[in-house]
């Protein structure tokens, strides 16, 4: 296959000195970025959005999935469909709105119409056309050729021979179960979206939002932080273990000092608060038993669901999806999630929470930001400084949450992705 | 200073061009004075309505007074990443109206553009800030402050880490 790179050296592992290497190039190269849209985006299961973003029937929402515009609705039975948002006429977008209601799309350009389920229902000047135009439904809103639902996470891909998402999900299932289960009715989607950009490699995201190592230092501030503010902090140490999930996915999981409002008191938020909290706790152990109970109020995850969906249940849960525009530049959208009906006070300081780590304005996330930017500069050094190292804890039984066990489970998976066979 | 109802114009744009003094010479403990022990500081994300609630909407920024001093503290060390070197700012505001004047004080309009430079990278935020200011002792004070961005997500900025 001529467009196959030669990435023989796109990583170099030697177990027998517990060296993990990855090349720099990966994280630059033009020719490296358009085969990962082939090998990887092109055939993985990736993130779409969660179905409490259209919870009425005739809801939708549109956005960019792997570099195609695409409308996520409901139609009044209650089925949802993901749509190419283009039209089968002539191509343009049919929906130009972020999110809305509607009994039907009609595309401004010619003035065709479509069900909400994609289907044709109108054309000016129908009679023009010859009699069983759309009998072979060419006529129809085209739907991404694979749709499907986990946990009310919803997902497409764009290669209708993929494996089903669930056994592609593999030992991630699990942890989406521990996101899905602090809610007795559903999870929601929260208002209000943190879309931003980074100017790095959207791998930089994928390693960083698994990275148990670089906290004390990076977020050195939001440490000093929470230990000046009062209150904030559970007797509580920061411990945990890291893992490989399966084809490429990986997760930290580790106990921390801040608050949980699934469900981990902190003084700061008073006795009403510890009493809500309580219940919340008392709750999960009537429904899971104690040992799975503690496990989701008290243990904190970093999921990665390869190749780009994060889902951080820390001192609120954040779901986070990136794309490369360009080797050195991704776009990312991140939204806050939480139990439907947890109370308002618990609401509150969940996004009170929220905003003190994550996202564009926290006190960590921009420092981040910053420390993806600089590694993106220092690969500029590319040709003399090869390099990046995630040896540590290689070897170990159980690899530590500070251990880079995660990012070595998502370049083995990229790297295999990479080398497999490109279609016939 | 004058009671709220006799305020004018241009003393509420003195007030405000020394605020972007402040925030430009990077006198952030200065600029911390000019707040009320009880004030807000807001930054919506892009997709909300400009009166949205931090209690159920996810925001950019929703700082009490408390998270505020803390923002200043932050970026006041030399462990703020994000701000060290720091950047260069320079905030302009135009458009400045009194919309609506209060027992206790007024609602100012205006208009920004803040230009931030770090690594030979220009970032430009656009967008509109609505004060609630007070009249305390001799002077104006701000007891909210939200700034609503004319942007459709932080692209290419990726984020907020200087005060707006």
């Amino acid at each position: 296959m001529s467009e196959q790179l030669d990435l023989r050296e796109a990583i170099r592992v030697d177990s027998r000195r517990n060296l993990f290497k990855v090349s720099r190039r990966n994280f630059v190269e033009p020719d490296i970025l358009r085969l990962e849209g082939k090998q990887i985006f092109d055939r993985c299961w990736l993130y779409l959005g969660h179905t409490s973003e259209i919870g009425e029937p005739g809801d939708f929402v549109t956005r960019v999935v792997a570099g195609r515009p695409i409308i996520f609705t409901r139609d009044n039975d209650g089925e949802l469909h993901a749509l190419f948002n283009t039209c089968p006429h002539r191509g343009a977008q049919v929906c130009r709105e972020r999110q809305g209601n509607s009994k039907a799309f009609q595309c401004f350009y010619h003035g065709w119409t479509f069900a909400q389920n994609g289907a044709l229902r109108g054309q000016p000047g129908k009679e023009s056309y010859a009699d069983g135009f759309n009998n072979d439904g060419g006529g129809n809103m085209v739907h991404v050729p694979r749709f499907e639902i986990y946990r009310d996470f919803a997902f497409v891909c764009f290669d209708a021979g993929a494996a089903s998402l669930r056994d592609y999900l593999a030992d991630a299932r699990e942890y989406l179960d521990l996101v899905a289960d602090q809610s007795e009715v559903a999870m929601t989607i929260v208002g209000g979206t943190q879309e931003y950009s980074i100017r790095a490699n959207w791998k930089l995201l994928t390693e960083n939002s698994i990275d148990g190592y670089h906290a004390a230092t990076t977020h050195a501030t939001y440490l000093d932080y929470l230990k000046e503010s009062t209150g904030s902090l559970a007797k509580v140490p920061i411990n945990g273990i890291g893992k490989d999930l399966g084809n490429g996915h990986a997760v930290v999981e580790y106990s921390a000092p801040w608050g949980r409002p699934v469900a981990q008191w902190i003084p700061l938020w008073g006795e009403e608060g510890k009493r809500e909290v309580d219940a919340i706790h008392q709750r999960l152990i009537e429904r899971f038993g104690k040992e799975r109970a503690d496990r989701i109020a008290y243990r904190n995850r970093n999921l990665l669901i390869f190749p780009n969906l994060v889902i951080n249940d820390v001192m609120a849960i954040t779901v986070r999806t990136y794309y490369p525009t360009a080797p050195d530049l991704m776009q990312v959208n991140a939204w806050a999630i939480a139990p439907v009906e947890e109370s308002e006070w618990a609401r509150k300081f969940r996004l009170h929470n929220f905003l003190e780590f994550l996202g564009p304005g926290g006190f960590a996330t921009p420092d981040d930001v910053e420390a993806l930017e600089h590694c993106q500069r220092g690969f500029q050094n590319v040709k003399e400084a090869q390099w990046n190292d995630i040896s540590k804890g290689m070897g170990r039984e159980t690899p530590s949450f500070d251990d880079e066990v995660q990012m070595r489970a998502f370049w083995s998976h990229w790297n295999e992705q990479m080398l497999a066979p490109a279609e016939a | 200073m004058a009671a709220p109802h006799s305020i004018t114009r241009p003393e509420v744009e003195d007030f405000l061009y020394f605020e972007a003094e402040l925030l430009d010479d990077w006198r952030l403990e200065e600029w911390l004075t000019l707040f009320t022990d009880d004030a807000h500081y807001y930054v919506p994300s892009t997709d909300l309505a400009a009166d949205a609630s931090p209690d159920n909407s996810l925001f950019y920024i929703a700082d009490d007074r408390f998270r505020l001093e803390s923002r200043v503290t932050r970026l006041l060390k030399r462990t703020a990443h994000s701000e060290f070197p720091r950047s260069k700012t320079r905030h302009l505001i135009s458009n400045v109206r009194i919309r609506e004047r209060l027992a206790d004080g007024l609602i100012v309009g205006t208009a920004f553009i803040t230009y931030r430079s770090k690594d030979n990278v220009t970032d430009v935020f656009i967008g509109s800030t609505r004060y609630h200011l007070v009249t305390e002792g001799e002077g104006l004070k701000i007891a909210e402050k939200r700034c609503v961005l004319d942007l459709d997500g932080l692209r290419p900025q990726g984020r907020i880490s200087i005060l707006l």
